[in-house]
C-alpha cells in the first residue's frame, strides 16, 4: 500500500518554476530517495509534502485519501536548514516541539525519556543548546524529528553536516525505524547512501521528474553488459579468446590475479563469456557490473540537460 | 531585567530624593548687611534659611567669612531697585536657585509694600488683602446636547500625553522585539522545524501576541515593583516628608505675619490644580479615554508588530534591517511630532488628517480625544485603522511565509513585492 502519493504537482515562485508535473508514489515501509542536483526542486517538493507550501496544481494523497492539514502531525521532518533555539534548554525545547506535534505532556515526556536513554544523553536535559557541540546538537535534532513516533519521516539532506560517527548512527536509526514500520523519504547528494539505504528513488532535474523506480530495477535498466572476470593464467590467451565478440575495457593485476573488465559487443548469453574463457585460464570470479547510482545520476542528469538545450 | 528594571528606576528615584533632601536639610545662616536699613528683620526666615542682620562693613565681613559659620553674605546697597549689583550675595558655594529666588522675592515684595505704604492710603492692610487674588481659569466644555462639562485642560493633556507616549514606546520597543524574535528563529534555523508543525501565519501571530503578553507582564512587574520600591525609599529617606510641609508652611507664615503685621499673608492653599484634579476626573469621560487608549494601543501594536515581523522575515541578520525599519519608524516619529503640535491646536487640519491616517492615528488621535472629537471622526479613524491592520497582517503574513525560508540573499523592496505575488 502506498502511504503517500503526489500527482502532477506544479509549483512556481513568481516566474521561476520549481516543480512541473511531478508525480511520485511512496510505498509504505520503504526508504525512498529523492535525488537531484542543487536547485532541482527537491526541497520544494519536501516542503509541499510537509504542507509548508501548497502546490499550484496537483493533488496529494496520504494513506489513501486526500492529504489534510493535520497529517503533518503524523510526519517527522528534518529540514536541510535546521537548528534549535540556542538559549533554550534541551529538555524543555524538545518537550515544546513534541507538544507542537500534538503530543500530550505526559506522552512527550515518556517518548523523550526513551530516546534520551537510547542515546545515553539523559545528562543533557538542562543544558542550553548553545552549550552543546555540533554533534550533540545533531543528536537532539534527530530525536526531535522522530519523537512523536511519526509513520512518515522526511529527511532533507540528513547526512550533510554530520560527522561520520553520527552519520552512521543516523543511518542505523533510519534502518531501525524502517524495520519498525515507518516510511522514510530522504533527499541526498550522497549516492553511496542511496545504494545502501534506498529501495526506490525519484530523480528530479530542473523541476521535472526524470527517473523513478526501484533502485535495483534502475540499475538493471542502465547496465551496459560489462562483466568483470578474475582469473589465474595468461592475459594474452584470454584476449585472443574474446577478441571477436568482446571488448576489453580495463585490465589490472591484484596479487597475481588478473582482473579484466569486458564489454559484450553483441547480445549473447553470460555463459558464452565464461565458456570462451574457461578453456584457457582458471577463472576465480565472474560478475556482471551494474552501474553505480553515481554514474546513473550523472548520465541521466547530463542527458536531460542536453535534451533541454 | 524584569527585576533589575524596577530596581534601577527605584534607584533613580532614591537618588532624586537624596539630592532633593540633602540640598535643603542643612541650616544656612545668612548674614545680611543692609545699608538702606529698610530690610532689617523684613526677610522672613525659613526652616533652612536664617537671616541674621549685622551692622558691619561688608568688605570686612567678606574677609572674615571663612572664620564665621555664615553660609553667605547678603549685601543690600543703598540704591537697589532696577540696577544690577544693587543686591549682592557672597558665598563660597554657588547658592541654589531656591535660595536666590527666595531672597529676591522677599526683597521685591518688601520694596513693593514700602512703595505702597508711601502713598499713605487708608486701610492699606485690608486693601492689600482684598487685592490679593489668584486666578484659575475653569474651562467649561459645551456639548451639542447643551450640557456643560467642566474640564481640566491640564489634566486631559497629561493623560493624553502619557497615553500617546505609552503607545509610541510600546510599539517601538516591542515591535522591534517581535522583529528580533523572527530574526532569531530564522538565523538559528529552527523556523522550518516549527512550521512543519504549525502554519507560518500561526507562528507569526503567535510571536506578535506572545511578545505583547510578555511585554504586559513585564510592564506589570515593573509598575508594581517600582511603586513598592519607591514607597519603601520614600519611607526610608523622608520619613518626615509630610510633617515637614505642613509644619513648615504655617510656621513660616506665622513668622511672616509676626514680622509684617501690616500685610496679611496669603491664605494657605493646596495647589488648586491638584485639588481640582479630583473633581475634574469625571469631566474627561474616562471610559471613553481608557477605551480608546486600549483600542489604539492594541490596534496600533498589531499593525506595527506585523510589519516588524515581516521585516524580520525578510532579512538574514539585524544589520540588514535598517533599510526596512526606517520607513516603519518614520510614521511613528511623525506621529509624535504631530501629537505634540495637536496639544496646541487639537482642531487643526494637520491633527485631523494625521489622526485619520492609520499609521499615525494611534498616537495623534489619543492627543485629540481629551479635547473632544466628534464621534464620527473617531469611528472613521478606528475603522481605517482596523482595515489597515488587517491588511498589514495579511501582507506581512505573505512576506513572512516566503521570507523565513529564504537564506543568504538580501531582500530588496522589489523582491518583497514579488513575494506578495507568490501563491501560498
Amino acid at each position: 500500500m502506498e502511504i503517500f502519493k503526489a500527482e502532477h504537482v506544479d509549483k512556481k515562485y513568481g516566474t521561476f518554476t520549481a516543480l512541473s508535473d511531478v508525480s511520485l508514489s511512496v510505498q509504505e515501509g520503504c526508504i525512498y530517495g529523492l535525488l537531484g542536483p542543487n536547485g532541482a526542486g527537491k526541497t520544494s517538493l519536501i516542503r509541499i509534502i510537509n504542507q509548508i507550501f501548497a502546490p499550484d496544481n496537483g493533488d496529494l494523497y496520504y494513506k489513501g485519501r486526500k492529504m489534510v492539514p493535520d497529517d503533518v502531525l503524523d510526519i517527522g521532518y528534518m529540514p536541510e536548514e535546521r537548528g534549535l533555539y540556542k538559549k533554550m534548554k534541551v529538555g524543555e525545547q524538545a518537550l515544546y516541539l513534541a507538544r507542537l506535534k500534538g503530543l500530550s505532556r505526559a506522552d512527550a515526556l515518556k517518548c523523550l525519556k526513551y530516546w534520551f536513554e537510547k542515546f545515553e544523553i539523559q545528562g543533557w536535559w538542562d543544558k542550553k543548546v548553545e552549550d552543546l557541540s555540533k554533534g550533540m546538537a545533531q543528536k537532539v535534532q534527530f530525536i526531535i524529528t522522530v519523537l512523536h513516533n511519526p509513520s512518515f519521516l522526511i529527511f532533507d539532506e540528513p547526512f550533510s553536516g554530520f560527522d561520520p560517527i553520527n552519520a552512521t548512527l543516523l543511518r542505523d536509526e533510519i534502518l531501525e525505524l524502517r524495520d519498525k514500520g515507518a516510511t522514510i523519504i530522504f533527499s541526498t547528494h550522497n549516492m553511496s547512501s542511496v545504494e545502501e539505504l534506498c529501495d526506490n528513488i525519484t530523480l528530479i532535474n530542473k523541476s521535472k521528474c526524470i527517473l523513478e523506480g526501484d533502485v535495483y530495477e534502475i540499475k538493471k535498466r542502465f547496465k551496459s553488459d560489462v562483466y568483470e572476470v578474475s582469473f589465474n593464467g595468461e592475459l594474452e590467451k584470454v584476449k585472443g579468446a574474446l577478441a571477436s565478440r568482446f571488448d576489453i575495457l580495463e585490465h589490472k593485476v591484484v596479487k597475481d590475479v588478473n582482473i579484466v573488465r569486458v564489454k559484450m559487443l553483441q547480445k549473447s548469453k553470460d555463459n558464452e563469456l565464461l565458456s570462451l574463457v574457461m578453456p584457457h585460464v582458471h577463472v576465480t570470479s565472474f560478475n556482471e557490473i551494474y552501474p553505480s547510482m553515481n554514474d546513473i545520476f550523472i548520465n541521466v542528469v547530463e542527458e536531460s540537460n542536453q535534451n533541454q538545450l | 531585567m524584569s527585576v533589575l528594571g524596577p530596581i534601577i528606576i527605584a534607584g533613580f528615584f532614591a537618588l532624586m530624593f537624596y539630592m532633593a533632601t540633602s540640598q535643603d536639610t542643612g541650616l544656612k545662616k545668612i548674614a545680611v548687611v543692609d545699608s538702606t536699613g529698610i530690610f532689617i528683620k523684613r526677610i522672613p526666615d525659613t526652616k533652612y534659611l536664617h537671616f541674621i542682620y549685622l551692622n558691619v562693613k561688608v568688605d570686612a565681613l567678606k574677609k572674615t567669612l571663612n572664620k564665621t559659620d555664615y553660609y553667605g553674605i547678603l549685601y543690600i546697597s543703598p540704591i537697589i531697585a532696577y540696577s544690577s549689583g544693587g543686591v549682592q550675595f557672597y558665598s563660597y558655594q554657588q547658592p541654589s536657585l531656591n535660595v536666590t529666588q527666595y531672597i529676591s522675592n522677599a526683597i521685591e515684595k518688601e520694596i513693593r509694600n514700602q512703595k505702597l505704604l508711601a502713598y499713605k492710603i487708608e486701610n492699606i492692610d485690608s486693601i492689600l488683602k482684598s487685592v490679593e487674588t489668584k486666578i484659575e481659569i475653569e474651562t467649561v466644555k459645551l456639548t451639542e446636547a447643551g450640557e456643560e462639562k467642566k474640564s481640566s485642560t491640564g489634566l486631559a493633556m497629561a493623560v493624553a500625553y502619557i497615553g500617546s507616549l505609552l503607545i509610541y514606546m510600546f510599539i517601538l520597543l516591542f515591535g522591534v522585539q517581535v522583529m528580533r524574535g523572527v530574526i532569531e528563529e530564522k538565523t538559528s534555523r529552527i523556523v522550518e522545524v516549527i512550521i512543519s508543525s504549525v502554519k507560518p501565519f500561526q507562528l507569526m501571530m503567535g510571536k506578535v501576541f506572545g511578545v505583547a503578553l510578555t511585554a504586559m507582564t513585564q510592564f506589570t512587574i515593573w509598575i508594581v515593583l517600582s511603586m513598592l520600591f519607591i514607597t519603601l525609599i520614600k519611607a526610608a529617606f523622608m520619613p518626615d516628608l509630610a510633617p515637614v510641609n505642613m509644619a513648615n508652611q504655617p510656621q513660616n507664615l506665622m513668622e511672616v505675619s509676626k514680622s509684617m503685621p501690616q500685610i496679611q499673608p496669603q491664605t494657605p492653599q493646596i495647589n488648586p490644580e491638584l485639588a481640582n484634579a479630583f473633581s475634574m476626573v469625571d469631566s474627561i469621560n474616562f471610559y471613553v479615554m481608557i477605551g480608546s487608549f486600549l483600542f489604539y494601543f492594541i490596534a496600533g501594536y498589531l499593525l506595527y508588530a506585523s510589519l516588524f515581523a515581516a521585516v524580520g522575515a525578510a532579512v538574514d541578520n539585524e544589520a540588514d534591517t535598517q533599510q526596512f525599519v526606517f520607513p516603519i519608524t518614520l510614521p511613528l516619529i511623525i506621529g509624535i511630532m504631530v501629537m505634540i503640535g495637536a496639544f496646541q491646536n487639537p482642531g487643526s487640519s494637520i491633527a485631523f488628517w494625521f489622526s485619520m491616517i492609520p499609521l499615525t492615528s494611534p498616537i495623534v488621535m489619543m492627543a485629540r480625544i481629551p479635547f473632544g472629537v466628534p464621534y464620527h471622526e473617531v469611528i472613521i479613524s478606528m475603522a481605517l485603522l482596523v482595515i489597515t491592520f488587517v491588511a498589514a497582517i495579511w501582507l506581512a503574513g505573505k512576506i513572512y511565509r516566503t521570507g523565513i525560508l529564504m537564506y543568504g540573499n538580501k531582500a530588496s523592496f522589489k523582491e518583497l513585492i514579488k513575494w506578495l505575488k507568490y501563491k501560498n
